[in-house]
């Protein structure tokens, strides 16, 4: 409990120390560095110290709150007037009245006493401390990455305002908020942590106070608001008619689905904002303006994990169910027209931004299928893709300001030009496409549950979605690895603070593919079988085998060793000639000289099929396809479960 | 294994009349059928063998005509097909025109004729065929390695040198 | 771990493919010259080709260049021999990607533009393939409860009665797979075409035979793959299963002397709309049993 403490209040209390430091200086580096590693260390203590290795173990604390309810609900206040200023002050009126209504029943509980629980209001198990893990490493490593940063960005971006303190205190209150978020059991904790991360990313969208930024963060909030109504309505629901408070006594209902098709609905309701699923998914494309930490942590290790996470949590209520097709169809659908969205553009971030929606898709439908294979394959996902997916925003954050362009077409040849930031950009890039690393072991195992739970569908779009992941990947790899004749290399400047984050998640990307056989047998498949289904149903084993672990081993290894084997087979050069231009280069790859004997700078660019696939063909129909679903979904949940 | 069993060759047409080339085309319709000797008409100089130019070569090609031979892999042959890809044939006084193949690569098998005719062409081929592997087996043998354009080039002027003093 | 029918297979394929290979391309040469009234060459010359590509100069374009092919040819042998040796296949599919996505590497390295439009082309062609690819395997778990070609090969009655859809989609994938015309768009058998080789434009000598010998190991496994449709456990089905390969090897002949290249939207759209109704039809049926329906 005392690690757990830690973790949730720690971060409040540095993001407060560097509210107070306003200028850049060696204090505030310092105080971040040890800010993050002290709560690197204690997610590993807190993890060590509940025994994460031996499932169905689970831990509850805080029975009896009393006073922290209160501060809460003042907080909660707080909160809720930070939020209508700020909507006041650029006009958006209509964040009030969403604002006020997710935030005034809430209130009404905690002040009334209604909502007043004696059951416990902090509850840890495996899942918790897998996703404490994740949050932990990762997004401290982001807090550290962006002290390097948000230097550069102000010198590269010198019109917006340097508030660069109060930058990094909010990144830790996301980090802190999400600790909290996700180690409640107590569902109004749960919401209060909820609500802090929606306005914590709506301020980071907004840090650099663009028009731009301000419209995109304004998306953010209201769909996020969105879905926090969903969320109180959820809580409501269940503690005025279900009588419950917690998530796990939720969880309890697990044999009646009936009554319980309402609440549920609407928690996956609210997950699907914060995942950014179709048709909410505009909310984290509009993110891609705020600078790369923002992006890094909202993408990867936090926010739109906090709704993945309540997601795989619910999982073992939803097979069959109707929150479960709702969320099975939304996710698998996400996961598809992100995909084929991602092919059409070219600016890194954005593809990431589509490549995380379109993962966050797969891990919403393992969840929503709600059998044990999904569930397995969908935190192995989730765990893969924070680490994965905040090394490739920390590459292509680093070398936006190194180049001044984030343009994947800008990336032609990195890999002579810069070579160390294109090793770590090819291994995150490899990391989410190619088998046998990390996600796409985990795209297997979703394949295998998806089948299991008999959606045809799923199927499907799992299989066309996958080829077109692999299209947009494999064009941005080609591009690094386009080596023009007689490139030199570039000055590295990349800052120190930069690698210190860079290097250990590429690290442990790479050490995660050897030891998730390990994590898997000794944590997942025992929680899943006796926690999160309670030893319901058949018993559930990776459907990976031993012999398929050293096939992929082997693999990984011979990867590893292609630099190595490439000295080797180069100790005797071969004769050197020009690549092929039909025999008019001028002497180098760059250029050819024409029909009147003029020379002509040559110029490759990927395929982008802006006619087949581009945003103005795909992005609206697909919207209105989801969010047509959605709100038959949620009309259908709210009939039967109010009515009925 | 002897290179001859496959010869893939690079078609290259200089400065001509097309004449020729129209020949090189029929050469591989079932009436001749080059392929029967497992001759492939490539298009790239990577993939190559032999190189079978026809017409001259000009102020513009000559550049693209040293690139495409350097480009080609060892062994590999030259053929230098019709009248105009020997010498500079009819074109020879023209104000753009070099002369023949050989002013720019060396050539190791020249087929004369205005057209060629296909029978003349696959004659040789199946020389060029010969060389190819005599080639192989000194490169084999001695390492032998085909000249390059610019090595070749020096050649031509030395000789040109010689030719001036020995007349003198 | 793998039995010792699994390890002579596996023996064999890395033996014979190259050689059993490029007998079949010579005998598709010879049946596509006789379709077009020509004698056509021996049928060994795909062999001969093959060896005198290894009994040339090496040249290469940049330092990479060399060892992304080499990389190619060992995942794309690496993807048979676990077919072969009866793994899993969807780790045989997943490694079979990665074997092309170094040979597209490859191809991008050399900054060229007749390699890059083949790399794009031949990205595009993954992309049109993968799904029926995918499909076909989750087609073969459905009917015999295995990803494993050790398991599926046990089954009693021949596969292709449960799923003849996947087997008209994986028989559309393979023209794509094999080169054959209308789908040959990244690089042709055929001479001087698709945009001079494309893909292998820029790969010379050596380093083109060995990317020509992962081509063969490829080809083995793909026939294989239409094979696992006619495979029971009774051995006498290795027979029809041939047969079956042979006729789907003739029919892979005549659409390519039959069909024109088409572009590569019409690629796309045709590939997957072939998947999605050949396959996904097939696959319904098959969940629907599954379910006991």
């Amino acid at each position: 409990m005392l690690y757990l403490a830690f973790l949730i209040i720690f971060p409040f209390v540095v993001a407060a120390v560097l509210m107070c430091i306003k200028t850049d200086s060696v204090l505030r580096t310092a105080v971040v560095v040890s800010g993050a590693a002290a709560e690197i260390v204690a997610a590993v203590f807190f993890s060590v110290a509940h025994k994460a290795w031996v499932p169905p173990v689970s831990y509850a604390y805080l029975s009896h709150t009393g006073n922290i309810d209160k501060l809460i609900a003042v907080c909660e206040v707080l909160l809720m007037l930070l939020v209508f200023s700020q909507a006041i002050r650029f006009r958006k009126y209509y964040i009030l009245l969403l604002s006020a209504l997710g935030t005034i029943p809430v209130l009404w509980l905690d002040v009334t006493g209604a909502g007043e629980s004696t059951s416990a209001h902090i509850y840890v198990d495996s899942l918790t401390v897998i996703m404490v893990l994740v949050v932990g490493i990762v997004g401290s490593l982001i807090c550290i990455y962006a002290v390097g940063y948000i230097k550069d960005y102000h010198s590269h971006h010198t019109d917006v305002k340097d508030r660069s303190g109060y930058f990094l205190a909010m990144l830790f209150v996301f980090m802190g908020a999400m600790m909290g978020l996700i180690s409640s059991n107590n569902l109004s904790w749960m919401y209060f942590f909820w609500e802090i991360t929606s306005v914590c990313s709506f301020l980071l969208i907004g840090y650099s106070r663009t028009q731009e930024a301000v419209t995109n963060s304004f998306r953010a909030l209201w769909m996020n608001l969105l879905g926090g109504c969903g969320f109180m309505a959820a809580i409501l629901f269940s503690v005025l008619i279900v009588e419950t408070h917690d998530l796990m006594g939720l969880l309890k209902f697990y044999k009646i689905p009936e009554i319980m098709v309402f609440p549920v609905s609407m928690l996956a309701f609210a997950a699907i904002t914060k995942s950014a699923q179709m048709p909410f998914s505009r909310w984290l494309l509009g993110a891609m303006v705020a600078p790369t930490p923002t992006s890094a942590l909202l993408h990867s290790a936090t926010m739109v994990k906090a709704g993945v996470y309540l997601l795989l949590r619910l999982s073992p209520m939803m097979y069959g169910t109707l929150p479960g097709i709702m969320v099975t169809a939304i996710g698998g659908f996400t996961f598809f027209a992100a995909s084929l969205l991602a092919i059409s553009v070219s600016d890194g971030k954005k593809i990431l931004a589509y490549s995380t929606i379109s993962n966050l898709g797969l891990i919403t439908a393992t969840a929503g299928c709600g059998v044990k294979s999904a569930m397995w394959a969908g935190i192995m996902l989730l765990i893969f893709h924070a680490v994965t997916k905040s090394v490739m925003f920390m590459s292509v954050g680093a070398y936006e300001n190194s180049t001044g362009s984030r343009d994947v077409e800008d990336m032609h040849g990195m890999i002579v030009r810069i070579p160390k930031l294109a090793f770590v950009m090819t291994i995150g890039i490899f990391g989410m496409s190619v088998v046998p690393l990390g996600m796409c072991v985990a795209k297997w195992a979703a394949l295998r549950g998806f089948i299991d739970s008999g959606n045809a569908y799923l199927v499907m779009f799992l299989c066309f979605g996958s080829a077109s992941t692999l299209f947009y990947w494999v064009k941005w790899l080609g591009k690094i690895f386009s080596v023009s004749k007689d490139s030199v290399r570039q000055e590295d400047r990349v800052r120190k603070t930069e690698w210190t984050a860079i290097y250990p998640l590429t690290f442990t990307a790479v050490a995660l593919c050897f030891v998730y056989p390990f994590i898997s047998s000794s944590v997942l498949v025992p929680y899943i079988n006796n926690a999160a289904f309670a030893g319901e149903g058949a018993v559930f084993e990776a459907s990976i085998t031993t012999g398929d672990y050293i096939l992929m081993g082997i693999m990984i290894v011979c990867m590893c060793l292609l630099p190595v084997a490439m000295r080797i087979v180069n100790i005797k050069q071969d004769r050197r000639v020009l690549s092929y231009m039909s025999g008019f280069n001028t002497g180098d790859d760059r250029s050819f000289y024409d029909s009147r004997g003029e020379r002509v700078q040559q110029h490759l660019s990927n395929w982008y099929m802006q006619d087949i696939f581009g945003e103005k063909k795909i992005l609206v129909p697909s919207l209105v396809i989801s969010a047509t679903f959605i709100l038959i979904m949620m009309s259908l949940s709210a009939v039967g479960g109010l009515f009925i | 294994m002897r290179i001859s069993r496959s010869p893939w060759l690079l078609h290259y047409d200089g400065s001509s009349c097309n004449g020729c080339d129209i020949e090189v085309l029929a050469a591989t319709t079932p009436r001749f059928d080059v392929e029967r000797f497992g001759i492939i008409n490539t298009g790239n100089p990577k993939h190559a063998d032999i190189f079978l130019c026809t017409g001259g070569v000009n102020a513009q090609n000559q550049d693209v005509v040293r690139q495409i031979y350097d480009q080609m892999p060892d062994p590999k042959v030259v053929l230098a097909c019709g009248i105009c890809a020997c010498d500079g044939g009819i074109f020879k006084e023209c104000y753009n025109i070099l002369g023949g193949t050989d002013t720019v690569i060396p050539v190791d098998v020249y087929v004369p004729g205005c057209a060629v005719r296909p029978e003349a062409i696959i004659d040789g081929v199946v020389k060029a065929l010969q060389i190819l592997d005599d080639k192989k087996r000194r490169m084999k043998q001695e390492g032998y390695r085909s000249l390059t354009s610019e090595e070749y080039r020096k050649q031509l002027e030395e000789k040109r040198a010689d030719g001036v003093k020995s007349d003198a | 771990m793998i039995s010792t029918y699994g390890m002579a297979a596996i023996l064999i394929y890395l033996v014979c493919s190259p050689f059993v290979a490029s007998i079949l391309s010579g005998v598709d040469r010879v049946v596509t010259a006789r379709m077009q009234g020509r004698r056509g060459p021996s049928v060994m010359q795909a062999w001969w080709d093959l060896l005198k590509l290894f009994g040339k100069e090496s040249t290469s374009v940049n330092d990479i260049q060399k060892i992304l092919v080499a990389a190619h040819c060992f995942f794309a042998v690496f993807s048979g021999a676990i077919f072969f040796g009866g793994g899993d296949l969807l780790l045989v599919f997943f490694s079979l990607t990665m074997a092309e996505v170094f040979l597209i590497l490859a191809a991008y390295s050399v900054n060229a533009a007749y390699s890059e439009i083949g790399a794009q082309r031949e990205l595009l062609q993954m992309m049109a393939y993968e799904p029926m690819l995918l499909l076909t395997s989750v087609g073969f778990y459905l009917s015999t409860g295995s990803f494993a070609v050790s398991d599926i090969i046990r089954t009693d009655i021949p596969l292709i009665c449960k799923m003849p859809g996947f087997f008209i989609g994986l028989c559309f994938i393979l023209v794509i797979k094999l080169r054959k015309s209308p789908f040959d768009l990244a690089t042709s058998h055929h001479a001087h075409q698709e945009i001079i080789k494309g893909l292998t434009g820029d790969l010379s000598g050596r380093i083109y035979g060995v990317s020509e010998l992962a081509e063969l190991y490829e080809e083995i496994l793909m026939l294989g793959m239409a094979g696992l449709f006619f495979i029971t456990s009774d051995p006498v089905s290795i027979v029809w299963a041939l047969i079956a390969v042979a006729v789907v090897m003739f029919a892979m002949s005549l659409i390519d002397n039959v069909f024109p290249r088409v572009k590569w939207e019409l690629l796309l759209r045709y590939s997957w709309l072939v998947t999605f109704f050949a396959g996904g039809t097939n696959l319904m049926v098959l969940l629907l049993q599954a379910k006991g329906l």
